[in-house]
This record gives structure tokens, C-alpha cells and sequence, in this order.
């Protein structure tokens, strides 16, 4: 099965800043991809280059087969993201945004599909409570929401419940998961928290200055690299990522 | 050509409707200056029309320029507005993350502008016509090419603000708002093109404003208007739509190139 997201030497310059450092990966079907590192190693660089919104300095993105440079529309009708930094516009109501977001991305039986969400998200109270005004962790289901309007091929969360308590956060990660396991889609997710990840992504990828260090499965990796937890490999490669490098 | 698809330019249009449909705030500016300024005007036309020698009619010569300028500002001004929605909602990594293509962005925002615009030019009609006596009949069928002269220079002057404001960030918003007060002098909106020095009858000549006042003023005077002037200063204009969209889509690229978009609110990304 071809996969949902591929990567061929991506590469991003800021001057002579290396920001992303020629990476390769792909995201196959019903895979969560776990991309880690510590803050300015390149992950959320990649997240807006496989978005379009940031160009590439080098190499090639490929989203359900589609070239993102030459059919950046097609390609992205595949795709959609949620992500801490990129709320709603807050002075729309929960259901607003979501129509607002559905016919952007030209979803059939938009309003069906809406329902569905506010009923999977448990939003039907805030359906016309303006975004602005509701919790964060309220504020980042609306998100979710969004990033599942048009049941996109390729999701791509970064940080997605960095702002909400354990018990919601569980319960976003299994509906992920869930929604992961049921179609054809991939995700590639992006957080600091190593718990979640083991928890949910079935590969990760160590980002270390704009490149792949380590790739593999989260739950035997450490142990490949002398490490006890998920945690202690992220702190190592965060701290002293030429040591891994050797390894 | 690139294929558009309607249910997103759509989609902009409606993330307004819900806008302006939820806040008074943004409806009452539809209306409110355009009223202030026929008011204004009205009186002031009228008082000219009792203290000047009779045989010439202030009202549609001046009444009828502030009536079409402030139409060309409500133009402008929706196609920024709706812009600048963007801009304080922090939306653009949302929105351009998305199969939205730049000429799909920029419809959207035209028809809004459309929308709005229209909203304060049937007040100021009824206002106009109602309340101080002007006549849309003194410049017969010619009202609606000058219409469509300054609709078309408004919506290319919206989409290169824009621009401006996208490429220099939200705080270069302070420089979107004086933009009709720095043309009006040129466009010679009040008095005719001969009042002018030289150098600015060049700059003049440039907007297809000028024309259109000029026409208006020569036609109260009596005077027959060349029908070449009209569609030279409406084809102006639509060389300037097209010029403003190559300058706001050029700058769209570069932001996707320089990271802009995705940091926006950062203003710059050096």
C-alpha cells in the first residue's frame, strides 16, 4: 500500500540557518507517526512545509501520491492539522467555524458531517458558544473537530492536547486512534509528552537539528539505545544528540 | 487559468455574513459616515446654492462627487475589511493550510466588498435623492460607468493595500486607512483638473478617479462626455485589479517562502 505522506530530502534554509536538514520519512495507512524533539529542532518547520504554508528550500513532498509543489490544492484536500498555536477564530461560534472549515475544504453533506463531530467531540453545548470564549481544552475538541471535517487521508496534530487535563487527554488520543485504526488515514503527531506518545504513535522519528536521528518504535527504541524510558532517550538526544549519532 | 472553486470563495463570503451579522459594531459603519458625510454635504451645497449666482446647481456637482467618492472608499475599504478580519483573528495559517487558492482568497474578499458596499451606496441614494433633491437624472445612463469606474479602482486599491498589509504586517494596517484622503487632492474630487500644477495633473491622469470626476462635471456644465474617456478610465481601473493581484499574490509567495504566514503576528520573520 502506498503511503499517505512521503518525504524526500526536505530541506529549509532561513540564510544560512540549517532549519530542517535534508529528511526523509514517510506516514503509511493507519499509522500514527510520532515526530519528536526537543524545541527548535524542526518538527513544526516540517508540520508547515507539508502544510504548503511554508516553501521548501530542497527536496520533495508527496501527499497521497500528489506533488504538493506542482498540485498544492489537490494535495491538500487530503490533509488537515490542528494544532496549540493555530486556534479558530474566536469570534465565530463553535458550529460557524466548522462550516466556515467544511466548505473550505468542499466537504458532501457538510451538515451531517458537523453533527457527527460535535457529537464525537461532546460539543453540542457549545455548538453556538462563541470559540473565543471557551476553555482551552474546550477550544483545542473545536480544533480536533476542525481537523476532522472533511476526514482527511493525512492528519497532522502538533502538540494536540498540550492543553488539556489527563482524563480529556486520553480520551482524544483513543478517539485518534480509533479513527486512525478504522480507515485509510495516517497521522503524524508531534508532542512533548513521552507518555502519550508511547501511548498512542506506532513509530516515532528523534528530530535533532533539522535531522532524523532515530527512528523506530517507541516501546522497544529506548532499550535499543541503552536507555530505560521514552523520557531518558528524548532528555539524551535533547541534550547530547552527537552520542546517538555515534550510535 | 486556474479553475475556482465556488463553495470556498462562498465560504469567505459567508465567514462575513456571520461577522457582521453577529456584531452591530461592524454593521453601523456600512452607514454611518456615508450618512455623516451627505448630511455634511447636503447642507453645505445647499447653503452654496443660496449665497452664488443662480444658474449653477451645487447639489450634483458636489453632492453627487461626495456620493461617488465615498462609494469608491466603501469599496476599498470592504475589500480591506474583510482582509484585516484575518489579520486580528490570527487566521492565516488556518485558512491558507487549507485547498484555498489565492484567486479563490481574493473573489472571496471582492464579493464581500460587493456585499458591504452595496449596503452604503443605496443609503446614500435614498439619502441624497430623498432628502436634499439630487437628481440621478442630470447624469443619465453615465452614472453607471462611473460607478463601475470607481467600484473597479476601489477593489484594486483594497487588494494592494492588502498586500501592503500582508507584507508589512498587522501594526502597517495605520497605513491602509489614510489611502483615499492622500488621493483625493489627485483625483480632483471638488474642482477641476485645470486647478492643478502640472505635476500633479500627471499623477492625476493616472487614476481613473479623475475621469470620472471630470466627466461628472462636465456633463452638469452641460457638456457632452467622450465615451472613449469613460472606457479608457473603467479599462484603467481593470489593468489595476489585475496589476494589485499579481502584487498581493506575489507577496502571498514570498511570505510562504520567507515563513511569514505561519508567523504572522510576529510581523516580521528577520
Amino acid at each position: 500500500m502506498s503511503p499517505v505522506l512521503s518525504v524526500e530530502d526536505l530541506r529549509k534554509l532561513y540564510g544560512e540557518a540549517v532549519a530542517v536538514d535534508g529528511i526523509s520519512f514517510e506516514v503509511g495507512r493507519n499509522e500514527i507517526v510520532g515526530l519528536l524533539g526537543p524545541n527548535g529542532a524542526g518538527k513544526t518547520t516540517t508540520i508547515n512545509m507539508v502544510l504548503a504554508v511554508l516553501e521548501p528550500s530542497g527536496g520533495k513532498i508527496f501527499i497521497e501520491g500528489i506533488d504538493i509543489a506542482e498540485y498544492r490544492a489537490r494535495a491538500l484536500e487530503y490533509t488537515n492539522f490542528a494544532a496549540v498555536y493555530a486556534p479558530l477564530p474566536g469570534n465565530l461560534t463553535v458550529y460557524q467555524n466548522l462550516r466556515f472549515f467544511g466548505m473550505m475544504y468542499a466537504v458532501k453533506q457538510l451538515r451531517d458531517r458537523i453533527e457527527a463531530l460535535l457529537e464525537q467531540f461532546d460539543l453540542q453545548r457549545f455548538r453556538d458558544v462563541k470559540c473565543g470564549v471557551l476553555s482551552s481544552g474546550e477550544q483545542t475538541r473545536v480544533g480536533l473537530a476542525k481537523a476532522l471535517i472533511n476526514d482527511p487521508q493525512l492528519l497532522l496534530l502538533d502538540e494536540p492536547t498540550a492543553s488539556l487535563d489527563s482524563a480529556t487527554a486520553r480520551d482524544i488520543r483513543a478517539r485518534i486512534r480509533e479513527n486512525t485504526a478504522r480507515g485509510t488515514a495516517g497521522v503524524l503527531w508531534t508532542s512533548h509528552n513521552m507518555y502519550e506518545v508511547e501511548e498512542v504513535c506506532d513509530r516515532v522519528l528523534f528530530l535533532s537539528r533539522g535531522k532524523i536521528l532515530l527512528e523506530g518504535d517507541p516501546k522497544t527504541l529506548p532499550g535499543q539505545h541503552g536507555k530505560e524510558t521514552l523520557e531518558e532517550l528524548f532528555v539524551t538526544v535533547a541534550r547530547e544528540p552527537l552520542t546517538l549519532e555515534r550510535v | 487559468m486556474i479553475a475556482m472553486n465556488f463553495k470556498r470563495v462562498a465560504a469567505i463570503m459567508l465567514r462575513q455574513f456571520y461577522l457582521y451579522r453577529g456584531s452591530p459594531v461592524r454593521v453601523v459603519p456600512l452607514f454611518a459616515w456615508v450618512t455623516v458625510d451627505i448630511v455634511l454635504w447636503g447642507f453645505i451645497t445647499k447653503y452654496l446654492n443660496g449665497i452664488a449666482s443662480p444658474g449653477f446647481n451645487f447639489i450634483p456637482a458636489l453632492l453627487g462627487a461626495v456620493l461617488l467618492w465615498d462609494f469608491f472608499i466603501r469599496v476599498m475599504q470592504g475589500v480591506t475589511m474583510a482582509f484585516f478580519e484575518d489579520v486580528w483573528s490570527r487566521n492565516f495559517l488556518n485558512i491558507f493550510a487549507t485547498p484555498l487558492s489565492i484567486s479563490e482568497y481574493i473573489a472571496g474578499l471582492v464579493l464581500s466588498a460587493i456585499a458591504t458596499s452595496s449596503v452604503g451606496l443605496v443609503v446614500m441614494l435614498v439619502l441624497a435623492s430623498l432628502v436634499f433633491g439630487l437628481s440621478f437624472l442630470v447624469y443619465g445612463a453615465l452614472l453607471i460607468p462611473f460607478l463601475l469606474a470607481l467600484f473597479l479602482f476601489g477593489i484594486a486599491l483594497g487588494i494592494f493595500a492588502c498586500g501592503m498589509v500582508l507584507r508589512f504586517g498587522p501594526a502597517s494596517e495605520w497605513l491602509i486607512w489614510p489611502i483615499p484622503a492622500v488621493l483625493s487632492p489627485f483625483a480632483a474630487v471638488f474642482y477641476p483638473l485645470s486647478t492643478l500644477p502640472g505635476w500633479m495633473r500627471v499623477i492625476s491622469r493616472a487614476l481613473p478617479a479623475s475621469y470620472v470626476f471630470e466627466g461628472m462635471r462636465t456633463i452638469v456644465a452641460g457638456g457632452a462626455l467622450s465615451g472613449t474617456t469613460l472606457a479608457a478610465s473603467n479599462l484603467l481601473a481593470l489593468a489595476y485589479i489585475l496589476l494589485a493581484s499579481w502584487f498581493f499574490t506575489r507577496i502571498y509567495y514570498q511570505a510562504v517562502r520567507t515563513g511569514l504566514i505561519a508567523r504572522y503576528s510576529a510581523e516580521s520573520v528577520s
